[in-house]
């Protein structure tokens, strides 16, 4: 386990971590959900967040997006301190989160789903003396988001009619539309199909290529084949980090969290 | 230009489209000649608490929020008004201009109290601030207390168009009514209003997306006190008088019935809602028959009937018939 760490830290120290948090800690009332929480996630990398339920997962990753205001510790974007800003704020200078319930406004299309979060970062937002042709200029864009997670053919459906996985996608292109630095991903794919997995996979693979990439899942499989770097939470603390080859040979973890699932 | 065409006709289905806009005109040329058979103080009565209800939904039906103390605005700005007319003798344009700056001001403090909270809280905390406004309204020597600011004429418009012929009047009102109601739609239908939309249907998200949601909800916020405010100023003139009457709370409560009867989130719901309301309640004030009993009939007999209000129950047959 010591090796495991030693090893993400040295890597660490060479590659500059567009997000870090340090003696992260979170507690409701008596209950302490995340304790002592060190996680850095890497320009150009994708960092997965993984444990068994109840392990914290959720609030580090709503504490790391500023969703939840963390008891101790420090949240660090760049050279940044974030810790006590807003949500909103901490969104616009770049750090854009998805949800584990698809997020989408139900009653607008996509197209304009994605044009939403396009309006405030074009000076769009505020003009309340402006018709809606105003944001046409921003159609364009809005259309290669869309054509990126596969939904350009349907932009002008409603958002509500999607089935699940192609609401999970429309969320993608959303918070792609902010040209996000850090990328907060929570369970992008939870509940979704076979297929919908493969794609979804390589896009945030894709992704990745531009931003840093924190997320929380449970698929063991993509986070081995496109995790590089893993934290293993485990009531509310790190129980190690590495690579997925260091991580999945720690007994501790194939106790606590993978021995079951290898199994398959 | 083609691909604004395309724009208009994809984004949002609930865009007026060429026959609502015919629609309108014959409903503004239908507006223009109406005081021909009805008595135009009645229709001026009717276009001000329109104007009240739109405003009100702008709050309510597109940013979500709803108030509890509306009739602070109105209310507000017409004692405002009535004040500027009859101890500044200022023209009436003035005046109500004055009492839309009180109404905005009101409307700002109130609202960077309220948006804090949401729902029942918001609700309950806008209730608050207006029944304080009302003491206010109660003791300040300004108001008159119990007897109102009454006696004042209505003055003449930029100087010259003598607004004491109802007449006159009627199409002064008409015009500030018809302008006013562009405006709210322009405001729903803009950059801004797609961004209320979007807090609306998903507030995290909005958030999530860079939106510090509690400004967005506060300018909905002003903007409706302001256009209320309108509204009480131009019932001031109209009945040359401003009471408690148009602060107290039962008046937050009948521009939350309009509204929900005629239906929110649509333009023409609130207008629908206030003509209906302000009709049975002249028909019934000459027949003796207690108001608002017959008000509240009306009422649970709509909820129960009609839940999208008349306007939105119309519209939600409208389009499941030409779905099929």
């Amino acid at each position: 386990m010591t090796m495991a760490t030693v090893s993400v830290n040295a890597t660490l120290k060479s590659t500059r971590a567009a997000l870090s948090a340090r003696g992260l800690s979170k507690s409701f009332g008596n209950f302490q959900a995340v304790k002592d929480v060190d996680i850095d996630i890497l320009q150009g990398r994708i960092h997965a967040l993984i444990g068994p339920n109840g392990a914290g997962k959720s609030t580090v990753f709503n504490l790391l997006s500023k969703f939840l205001q963390p008891s101790a510790g420090t949240i660090m974007f760049g050279e940044t301190d974030i810790t006590r800003l807003a949500p909103a704020h901490v969104a616009r200078l770049g750090v854009a989160r998805s949800f584990q319930i698809s997020a989408t406004f139900g009653d607008m299309s996509l197209v304009d789903n994605v044009c939403v979060a396009l309006q405030r970062p074009n000076g769009l937002a505020v003009q309340f003396w402006r018709s809606l042709a105003s944001l046409s200029r921003l159609r364009p864009r809005a259309m290669e988001l869309l054509a990126r997670v596969g939904l350009a053919d349907m932009a002008d459906k409603r958002a509500a009619d999607l089935s699940y996985g192609r609401k999970r996608a429309l969320e993608i292109a959303t918070t792609l539309a902010l040209d996000p630095r850090v990328l907060l991903l929570d369970e992008p794919l939870a509940g979704m199909g076979q297929e919908d997995v493969q794609t979804m996979a390589r896009l945030i693979s894709d992704v990745a290529r531009d931003c840093a990439v924190l997320m929380v899942e449970h698929n063991i499989k993509v986070v081995a084949n496109i995790g590089d770097d893993i934290t293993v939470l485990q009531r509310g603390e790190i129980l190690t980090q590495g690579s997925y080859d260091e991580v999945s040979a720690d007994p501790r973890v194939r106790e606590a969290y993978m021995g079951t699932e290898d199994d398959e | 230009m083609i691909e604004a065409e395309e724009f208009e006709t994809v984004v949002d289905t609930t865009r007026p489209h060429r026959l609502q806009q015919l629609v309108m005109l014959a409903l503004i040329a239908l507006l223009m000649l109406l005081p021909l058979w009805v008595y135009p103080v009645l229709l001026m009565k009717l276009m001000c608490f329109a104007l009240f209800a739109s405003a009100f939904n702008l709050l309510l039906g597109y940013g979500g929020l709803l108030s509890f103390g509306h009739a602070a605005f109105f209310g507000g700005s017409a004692y405002v008004t009535a004040h500027a007319l009859k101890v500044w003798e200022v023209n009436p344009e003035f005046a109500i201009f004055a009492g839309v700056a009180a109404a905005l001001v009101l409307g700002l403090i109130m609202g960077l109290l309220a948006v804090r909270r949401q729902g029942i809280y918001f609700a309950m905390i806008t209730l608050a601030l207006a029944q304080m406004f009302y003491f206010f309204c109660l003791q300040a020597p300004f108001t008159h207390g119990e007897d109102g600011i009454q006696g004042f004429s209505r003055g003449r418009l930029f100087g010259l168009i003598d607004l004491a012929d109802s007449n006159v009047l009627y199409y002064v009102i008409a015009v500030v009514f018809v302008a006013s109601i562009f405006a709210i739609r322009r405001i729903v239908y803009s950059p801004y209003g797609m961004v209320l939309q979007a807090i609306r249907e998903n507030e995290q998200r909005a958030v999530s997306l860079g939106y510090s949601v509690q400004r967005y909800k506060l300018g909905a916020f002003v903007m409706s006190a302001g256009f209320a405010g309108l509204a009480g100023g131009l019932k001031a003139i109209l009945f040359q008088f401003a009471t408690l009457t148009d602060v107290n709370w039962h008046m937050s409560g009948e521009v939350i019935l309009m509204t929900l009867l005629g239906g929110i989130g649509s333009i023409a719901g609130p207008i629908v809602g206030a003509g209906l309301v302000v009709t049975l309640q002249n028909y019934f004030a000459t027949t003796g028959f207690p108001v608002t009993t017959a008000l509240g009939a009306t009422f649970i007999v709509c909820v129960l009937l009609f839940r999208r209000g008349i306007v939105g129950e119309l519209r939600h047959r409208f389009a499941a018939r030409s779905k099929q």
